[in-house]
């Protein structure tokens, strides 16, 4: 006969008593685990719904970035660098400049750090006279968009012209009645017309673009540029020009930076605003979602330790009616020399089981409560936490032991004599 | 002279009664030998019972010693005390006191739980000769609720014997039988003691108290000899 055989066969005696002592720990432990998994599922939908909440801005900025790349498409450049002597006031007045700088300040750009411009575009314009038709244009050189090597891919706003061929603006195609594919001659060269460009109402129109480095060789510029067209990227102060003049000011000195087409940058601007606006939109969110959390956990603050206590004095009730139904027994297991300790056993035993069976009970229940009252029932494989599991395996043995405690004190402290004189 | 298995000296114990303090024991001397059947008889609330708790070890006397084989008990720490009682007394009672959700064998091996795991296979052993020597083979497996009142006392008994006590200490454990279970239980004590225990036994019952081979009588808080003498305990049962 032992101390745990003893204690099973007292459990199967008295199956009522057993089971409502489970209940009580059954109880603590399912509000415990209950408790943490619905804060926990309540977590995890918030960084769901953040996340979601976040990826919808950052979807609505790149369709408004797209929109602006669009735009810009047909609005052109907003950022213009030209040689740091020339006039402006020339510039607005004859649409293009006079001075030139080397061509490869557009390479330094590119291979630079800089952030605050991308679609870097050299162009050497220059009006001239198109003897073959008899007209003054503008004769624009370009070789299309430089790739700056600090930002992410771009798609090109403006591709290329390649050699030999030729983009006309509208009032030329019009009035000379040429289509694409037609082969014009200009300053003395045969090229093939690769594009006629609809009427845009500014000086584009009288402009013939080649390829720069035949624009070059034609105006005997090798080498040189007039200008850097660029479109700005995000800014990170209010004053956007002055920090793109700044950036390019460091890489470039010997140039000047001014800005043009505001359309452009109201989109920009427009854009921006909508980015913070979503930003401060989630902002909200995160922090309601955040006082949610808190409250709930503020309620299990106070509503857990209230279930465990209410189980802990329901258990020591339970224990001390246990030990009063077993006077008898405990005054005649102490007269034939049983020890205190294990007269204590007798008890501590019993809690310590009724706590580990009472954490197997209650950890699936508040687990399962959990998941369906927070509506994770879905997500359960995931939820199980074997921590919160060990926790429970814990808690309620100590719960159970505690609880437990003070009537197993009265038992092993019993007078065997006067339990038995009065029995 | 052979060294006494009881030996009382000078006990004296005294309860808080509602009226002030009741002395119930003034001052009582009792030597019970190996091989004796000592019947203590008298009045309700005489003492009688209150000499067997301290008898027993369970009660501290006011003043006094209690030898167990020539041990002072009471002065040994509790654990001790506990081993001393284990090894050495066992108990009959008049109300059995059986732990319900055991088998009979389980409860005559209960005495086993105040022992490590050394010498449980010859307790094991010893607790079903007893079972097979009361008669109680065929309820063996049975809970003490299913037993009648003798078959109870039996269980009691055996329980008491089990690690072969030197002293057996009972409480009217005649109480609660019938003539015929009354005088079977009177017979295994008498047998015990002829084979070298001592018995103390306190009763109301002349058939009991005629069991033994002494009988004395507490009478204000003192021990004298009962008005009769007994005749030795080997005509107990007759």
């Amino acid at each position: 006969m032992s101390v745990g055989r003893l204690i099973l066969k007292e459990i199967l005696h008295r199956k009522g008593h057993f089971l409502l002592s489970l209940l009580a720990v059954a109880a603590a432990v399912a509000s415990l685990v209950g408790s943490v998994t619905l804060l926990e599922v309540h977590r995890r939908r918030t960084e769901r719904l953040l996340a979601e909440k976040r990826a919808e801005v950052e979807a609505q900025a790149e369709r408004m970035n797209d929109e602006i790349r669009k735009s810009m498409k047909k609005l052109g450049f907003n950022i213009l660098i030209l040689p740091k002597d020339q006039n402006l006031h020339e510039v607005y007045e004859k649409g293009f400049a006079e001075k030139t700088m080397p061509e490869d300040y557009v390479r330094r750009l590119a291979e630079s750090d800089i952030a605050v411009i991308n679609h870097v575009l050299p162009s050497l314009i220059r009006k001239v006279e198109w003897s073959e038709q008899r007209r003054t244009i503008l004769l624009a050189g370009t070789r299309g968009e430089v790739k700056v090597r600090n930002l992410a891919e771009k798609k090109p706003i403006l591709e290329a012209v390649p050699r030999g061929k030729a983009v006309l603006g509208a009032e030329l195609h019009r009035q000379l009645g040429i289509r694409p594919g037609a082969s014009i001659r200009l300053l003395g060269r045969e090229f093939e017309v690769l594009k006629c460009l609809p009427e845009r109402g500014n000086q584009d129109d009288i402009t013939v673009w080649i390829d720069l480095a035949e624009a070059q060789e034609l105006l005997d510029l090798k080498g040189r540029i007039n200008a850097i067209y660029a479109l700005e990227c995000n800014c990170q102060t209010v004053d956007r020009l002055g920090e793109v003049r700044s950036e390019v000011a460091r890489l470039l000195p010997e140039t000047q930076v001014t800005e043009f087409q505001s359309q452009a940058v109201a989109r920009a601007e427009a854009r921006n605003l909508a980015w913070r606006n979503g930003m401060e939109s989630l902002a909200a969110e995160k922090k309601h979602r955040e006082e949610m959390q808190r409250e709930r956990e503020r309620l299990a603050g106070w509503l857990v330790p209230l279930i465990l206590a209410v189980s802990a004095l329901w258990i020591a009730l339970l224990a001390y009616g246990n030990v009063r139904a077993r006077v008898s027994e405990i005054g005649i297991l102490r007269a034939l020399g049983v020890r205190n300790a294990r007269i204590l056993w007798l008890f501590l035993g019993k809690a310590l089981v009724i706590g580990i069976v009472g954490a197997l009970v209650g950890y699936p229940l508040g687990f399962a409560c959990g998941c369906i009252w927070s509506g994770g029932a879905g997500e359960a494989a995931s939820l199980f936490d074997a921590g919160l599991l060990g926790l429970s395996l814990t808690v309620a043995p100590l719960l159970a032991l505690g609880a437990s405690w003070i009537p197993a004190q009265i038992a092993a402290r019993l007078d065997p004599a006067t339990v038995l004189g009065d029995a | 002279m052979s060294m006494a298995v009881l030996k009382l000296s000078g006990i004296r114990k005294t309860y808080a009664g509602p009226q002030g303090p009741v002395e119930v024991l003034k001052g009582v001397d009792l030597a019970v030998e190996a091989g004796e059947f000592v019947a203590l008889r008298g009045p309700s609330g005489s003492g009688k019972s209150t000499l067997l708790w301290i008898a027993g070890t369970l009660m501290t006397p006011d003043a006094g010693t209690v030898e167990l084989a020539g041990q002072d008990v009471y002065a040994l720490s509790p654990e001790r005390r506990a081993r001393e009682r284990a090894a050495k007394i066992g108990f009959v009672f008049q109300q059995f006191h059986l732990v319900p959700y055991l088998t009979v064998r389980e409860n005559v091996m209960a005495p086993a739980l105040a022992e490590g795991a050394d010498g449980l296979g010859e307790l094991a052993a010893r607790a079903d000769e007893s079972i097979r020597r009361l008669g109680l083979e065929p309820r063996r497996e049975h809970l003490s609720v299913q037993l009648s009142s003798g078959e109870r006392q039996r269980v009691a008994l055996a329980r008491a014997l089990l690690r072969r006590p030197r002293l057996l200490l009972a409480d009217e454990p005649t109480g609660n039988l019938d003539g015929e279970n009354a005088r079977g239980v009177l017979e295994e004590l008498a047998r015990f003691a002829q084979a070298g225990g001592a018995v103390l036994l306190v009763t109301h019952s002349e058939q009991a108290a005629a069991a033994a081979q002494r009988t004395l009588s507490v009478t204000d808080g003192r021990l004298a000899p009962a008005a009769s003498s007994n005749e030795p305990c080997s005509s107990a049962a007759r």
